[in-house]
């Protein structure tokens, strides 16, 4: 192999890559936060509601689950046009990942909401707490601590893997970037090793955050490395 | 929604169709040759990780690192970066097995931490029993270790390369003929996005659902004493 | 020339010092008992012997050569000279008991297979477990795992039989079949070393007894002496407790 690495190029465009970075970010938390509320809906709905809703919330998971969160986006982006529905990439992005994290989180969150015994629900109930009361104030500090964890690992899954998918339909977040910039002057190497190391950075300072937070808030260790 | 019924009998003919299934093969070939591959590389990667001492440490960190990195970044990137890393070395080297590397590469990250976990769960006396006797390492772990952990470690192996079917959706991107790129050229021909990324997306279920299925039925026979004592069976016959 | 000579040995289980310089001999044939209180170290010498436990200082002869605990051949023609039955039997679970039994002999020293499993199955009628030989450890009684251990351990044709406490982890009804099977391997003129909290057993087959405490030798001597007048007041106290509870 006789290939010179050339890393000036990547550095004068490091600032774009650290947008695209950003981006990403900011794609991962947003995806999440409406994932988990998606998520918390349809777990509540599943575990409480009666049973064509369930049915309902099934098909949703076991649908979005078993198929590629790229083709549910081409869909969103190649598809509602035909039906006259047209949303901007960045939107199309969002959504689509909001339904693809909502679907996860269904699970993860329906395995917290198992978790709850029964007999915390009903001495809710003998004290009179209404069943959207007894959610806010049983089951979600409950769940809360002992599904940290997972969630935790979902949001670099979701950061990581889900937002990158954006690129594949021109959304400029740090994958998109990398395409965009060694396009440009077919460094793709170079670009693409410095964007991995974004990754792990980014991933890096994000599950130690989690970490962090999850140790001040519930008092759970979850896993940095 | 009057055009996607008008292309309803143009889309669904049997060349397309046959298109379709060979693309569907392709996806599922290629992940689970990546996958196959990758997990024995990841068997590799897990002995190479407890090698002991001193002299072996860059190598133990070499392992780590191997598993914690390619954890943390995304697919895409590593096909990007196994495409242009192959392509500096050769030229000639097909998308398809670009593709199988890629999966693979990425394989090995997530099924060395599994193997490890189900290697882990193995009583460390069994080991200690075997040192004693005089096994080397590689021995003791293929004669006492993995057939112990196999019920630990086969049914999250299998559930992630199953929902790595999936994700190869993303070889679709340099070029490999799976079932997104198929999904893609059709759109561009001017069928209808709904038609063509529903029944993509209805391929992509048919293969997923039931293997998944399978898994979990894997997961549950083997959780058993029983099925455990089966599986052991079954090895010796 | 003892045929085991234990030289002022100092070990290390991680950053703690458990042996403090242990020094005893083993002659052919004879049957030597550690005994002691928890914690005194027994255990780790037997594992120090196979090289389980890491040796830092003091030297280990057998037949008046030296064994050089840091280099992996030689622990390696130590264990061929020396095997360890656990307390806790380490079978392994995902064998049958005639392949525990064969698996060593045929895999690792490379005797022919037939041979081999002749010998087991003569070796399982001995611990009386001949029928046994297709089952598999977790559908056998503690004291049936323990004997198929030993009987494990005899195929390797070891020199000297390590014995790590041997009945503890078993119920109170199943230690005389294990102790019947050590007795007959003492009658038949197997050098053995053993750990054991079966006291009386231990006054019945040793040789010689070795009280330890602390991760030292306290005293050493017949089984008559040790029991009955021991010098220490160590060995003194803990004979003491154990033998009025």
């Amino acid at each position: 192999m006789n290939y010179n690495f050339q890393f000036n190029v990547v550095w004068r465009n490091f600032d774009a890559l650290l947008e695209g970075a950003w981006l990403t970010f900011q794609l991962g938390v947003f995806a999440f936060t409406a994932g988990l509320f998606v998520g918390l809906i349809c777990a509540a709905l599943k575990t409480y509601g009666p049973w064509p809703v369930r049915l309902l919330v099934n098909v949703y998971v076991v649908f979005i689950t078993n198929t590629p969160a790229l083709i549910q986006i081409y869909f969103l982006y190649f598809g509602l046009p035909d039906l006259g529905i047209r949303w901007s990439n960045e939107a199309c992005v969002l959504i689509g990942l909001t339904l693809n994290a909502g679907a996860y989180l269904t699970m993860i969150l329906r395995a917290g909401f198992l978790s709850v015994r029964t007999a915390e629900m009903e001495a809710g109930e003998t004290l009179g707490m209404s069943l959207i009361q007894r959610i806010r104030y049983i089951v979600v500090p409950h769940i809360a601590k002992s599904i940290y964890p997972a969630l935790a690992n979902f949001f670099i899954v979701i950061l990581v893997m889900g937002t990158s998918v954006g690129a594949l339909i021109g959304v400029d977040e740090l994958t998109g970037q990398a395409i965009n910039l060694s396009s440009v002057n077919y460094r793709w190497l170079e670009y693409f090793t410095v964007t991995a190391g974004l990754y792990v950075v980014l991933t890096f300072v994000a599950s130690l955050g989690l970490a962090l937070v999850g140790r001040w808030a519930f008092r759970v260790r979850a896993r940095i490395f | 929604m009057e055009r996607l019924i008008a292309q309803l009998p143009e889309f669904f003919t049997w060349s397309n169709m046959a298109l379709l299934a060979d693309a569907a093969l392709m996806t599922l070939s290629m992940t689970l040759i990546g996958c196959f591959i990758g997990f024995g590389l990841a068997l590799v990667l897990v002995f190479l990780r407890t090698t002991p001492g001193l002299w072996a440490l860059p190598l133990r960190v070499a392992c780590i690192a191997y598993v914690e990195v390619f954890r943390r970044i995304p697919f895409l990137v590593v096909i990007y970066l196994v495409l242009f890393f192959i392509q500096t070395v050769s030229t000639d080297v097909s998308l398809f097995a670009i593709a199988v590397i890629a999966i693979c590469t990425y394989a090995i990250a997530y099924t060395a931490d599994i193997i490890r976990g189900g290697i882990e769960s193995v009583p460390h006396t069994q080991i200690e029993a075997a040192q004693a006797m005089n096994f080397s390492r590689l021995r003791t772990l293929f004669t006492v270790q993995l057939p112990q952990a196999w019920p630990i470690i086969l049914p999250p192996a299998i559930a992630f390369s199953v929902s790595f079917i999936k994700d190869t959706a993303l070889v679709s991107q340099i070029g490999v003929f799976e079932l997104t790129f198929r999904g893609k050229e059709l759109n561009n021909q001017g069928f209808s996005g709904i038609l063509v990324f529903g029944t993509i997306a209805m391929s992509y279920f048919l293969m997923s659902f039931p293997l998944s299925m399978l898994g979990q039925y894997l997961e549950k026979r083997l959780a058993t004493p029983r099925g455990q004592r089966r599986l052991r069976k079954i090895r010796q016959t | 020339m003892p045929h085991l000579a234990v030289s002022d040995v100092f070990a290390k289980y991680g950053k703690l010092e458990v042996l403090h310089g242990i020094s005893f001999d083993v002659e052919r044939g004879e049957v030597v008992s550690l005994v002691g209180p928890s914690g005194s170290g027994k255990s780790t010498v037997l594992r120090t012997l196979v090289g389980l436990t890491p040796v830092t200082g003091g030297h280990v002869d057998v037949d008046g050569t030296s064994i050089d605990y840091h280099s992996a051949r030689a622990i390696k023609a130590a264990r061929d000279r020396m095997a360890i039955v656990f307390q806790q039997f380490n079978l392994f679970q995902n064998m049958t008991v005639l392949r525990n039994v064969t698996l060593a002999p045929t895999k690792i020293k490379g005797r022919p297979k037939a041979e081999v499993e002749a010998e087991a199955i003569e070796l399982l009628s001995l611990v009386g477990l001949a029928d046994k030989r297709d089952a598999y450890p977790d559908e056998l009684s503690g004291g049936q795992q323990q004997r198929v251990a030993i009987a494990r351990a005899l195929a390797l044709k070891p020199e000297i039989l390590l014995l790590d406490e041997v009945t503890s982890a078993l119920d109170p009804e199943l230690v005389n079949e294990v102790l019947d099977t050590v007795r007959r391997l003492a009658g038949e003129g197997m050098t053995m070393l053993l750990v054991s909290h079966e006291m009386s057993f231990v006054r019945e087959v040793s040789n010689k007894v070795i009280f330890m405490d602390k991760g030292r030798v306290v005293e050493s001597g017949p089984p008559g002496q040790i029991f009955d007048a021991p010098t220490s007041d160590r060995a003194r106290d803990f004979f003491g407790k154990i033998l009025r509870g």
